[in-house]
């Protein structure tokens, strides 16, 4: 807590670089959600020098940081989507299976690809992800369905806020391609919830949202075992 | 957003920038303390009038993209405007209803803030109303080929489908062109996730319409939430332009039938990825419909 100050109207501003992972997640506990919330962090992540190196396998800078940043998310929804195919949860109709497994083959091809796309790049691949799914109930519809919802919408703000991240057009143009086949299977996944709810994120103007790196690794946190460490990509 | 970091980098490029914006300390106090009151999605309203102010314009090549987009949106929001108010068209007392209500309010919203993000950077959007468009696609004849879509709830979700797939691969085209503004990329980006949603669920309503509708030439193969191949599914030459391309089994240079040392068939491989349209490609799909 001793590496925060708050400032006069209440932002909280990061002095040192060597946060620990924990004082970060802490703080991004803090921030939650909603739009003033965002608009703190966006506030904080414009402050220069505040990323902190948290000593876990580092994602890399400049665009090939963003594509392991990408390929860390595609690791974790392969491995869910594989896992719920492996053990089918009760009472699946035939519908259901055979979209999932069509959800699973696109999450498999994505994250093969990000790998022989970042190998193809002259440039080091992340490691695999050590995943943690104990929070999972894989044989209950609920479970899985409310799990699936979390990644896809996890997903598609994160490459919404990928985006401008990106220098290279050929790779946004990359992510252009991937984000709306997320954005199908979140709707698909939303509508096997509750039929009818495949947008319920927009806002007001009618937008999907968009997460910083930091605020989404805060999220799939819960579900990754491996210390990612996002602190050299670049963050406008 | 990086804000100091923008102004910083302008500041390397244009040292007055402060000066024509007013002074920095005004203009951060200004910004700290709206960005604290309002929602995100409207900062791009701010950076536009302060971009304004400073160099009395913003790219007209984000501006045109822009009026793209918005011609689009109208497209989309007139067609589902005038849908959800035909008498008989939707199934009454089904979950359609809402579906479709909420995909209208979506796409009048984005009409709304594609015009004041225009107008909030120097541009002046483009405007459509209902008689600015022929959705039987007979170029204002209003006798095209798709004469009984709004009698025929079939042919409006054809239609519907065709136009969400269309928007979301206009979007994706466009984002290279949008690169030197990062705030408007994320905008657009958004939305175009909104539209792939909004695909994705016009899809899933027709797979379930198929169901019950078996001999209808509209539903063809098995409909699902994302495209395979260059498959429309819709039985229909006439809409196989927004769909060719789409069968793409190589993603830069990357054979994704085999990505990985594992199997993909072609269907999974071309569904994995959605693929852009370029602008004149898209003015071609949609030029039967605007007068």
């Amino acid at each position: 807590m001793s590496t925060k100050k708050l400032t006069d109207n209440g932002h909280v501003l990061m002095n040192e670089k060597s946060l620990s992972s924990v004082s970060r997640r802490k703080f991004l506990g803090y921030v939650g959600a909603g739009s003033a919330a965002i608009a703190t962090a966006s506030f904080i992540s414009s402050c220069k020098d505040d990323n902190p190196s948290n000593g876990g396998v580092n994602l890399g800078s400049g665009d090939v940081g963003i594509l392991n940043y990408a390929y860390a998310l595609e690791q974790l929804e392969a491995a869910f989507y594989t896992k719920v195919i492996m053990s089918l949860y009760s009472g699946i109709t035939a519908t259901e299976q055979a979209l999932l497994t069509d959800i699973r083959d696109h999450e498999v091809a994505h994250r093969n690809f990000f790998k022989a796309a970042i190998t193809a790049a002259g440039a080091t691949p992340l490691q695999d992800l050590q995943v943690d799914f104990s929070s999972i109930n894989f044989a209950d519809r609920t479970s899985v369905l409310g799990a699936a919802k979390a990644f896809e919408d996890l997903g598609v703000t994160a490459y919404n806020g990928a985006g401008k991240l990106i220098t290279n057009p050929a790779y946004l143009v990359l992510a252009g391609k991937i984000v709306s086949v997320e954005a199908r299977h979140a709707a698909l996944i939303a509508d096997l919830i509750s039929n009818g709810t495949f947008a319920d994120t927009t806002d007001t103007n009618g937008l999907d949202m968009a997460r910083t790196p930091a605020q989404v690794l805060a999220i799939a946190d819960t579900y990754v075992v491996t210390k990612i460490d996002a602190s050299n990509l670049p963050t406008s | 957003m990086n804000l100091q970091n923008i102004f910083s980098e302008i500041e390397k490029k244009d040292p007055e920038v402060f000066d024509k914006l007013s002074d920095r300390r005004k203009v951060m106090k200004n910004f700290t303390s709206f960005a604290g009151k309002v929602a995100l999605a409207s900062i791009p309203f701010a950076f536009g009038s302060m971009f304004k102010k400073a160099y009395g314009q913003t790219p007209s090549d984000i501006i045109g993209v822009l009026n793209f987009a918005l011609t689009l949106e109208y497209l989309e929001s007139e067609f589902y405007k005038k849908g959800v108010a035909a008498p008989n068209l939707i199934p009454a007392g089904t979950p359609a209803v809402a579906a479709l209500n909420k995909i209208s309010a979506d796409e009048t919203k984005h009409v709304a803030f594609l015009r004041s993000a225009i107008t909030a950077a120097g541009g002046t959007p483009v405007s459509f109303t209902f008689a600015s468009f022929d959705f039987t696609a007979g170029n204002g004849s209003q006798a095209g080929p798709f004469a009984t879509v709004f009698t025929d709830y079939d042919l409006f979700l054809a239609v519907a489908q065709t136009f969400e797939d269309t928007g979301v691969r206009a979007y994706k085209g466009q984002a290279g062109n949008l690169m030197s503004n990062n705030d408007v990329l994320t905008a657009a980006l958004n939305i175009h996730s909104v539209e792939a949603r909004h695909a994705a669920h016009i899809r899933y309503m027709r797979r379930a319409r198929q169901a019950t509708n078996p001999g209808n030439p509209l539903y063809v193969g098995d409909i699902k939430p994302w495209i395979t191949l260059k498959n429309s599914n819709i039985g229909s030459a006439l809409v196989q332009a927004s769909y060719d391309g789409e069968e793409l089994t190589t993603q830069a240079g990357v054979n994704i039938l085999n990505v990985g040392g594992q199997t993909f068939t072609a269907n999974a491989a071309s569904e994995a990825f959605d693929e852009p349209l370029t602008k004149a490609q898209v003015e071609a799909i949609v030029d039967p419909f605007i007068i």
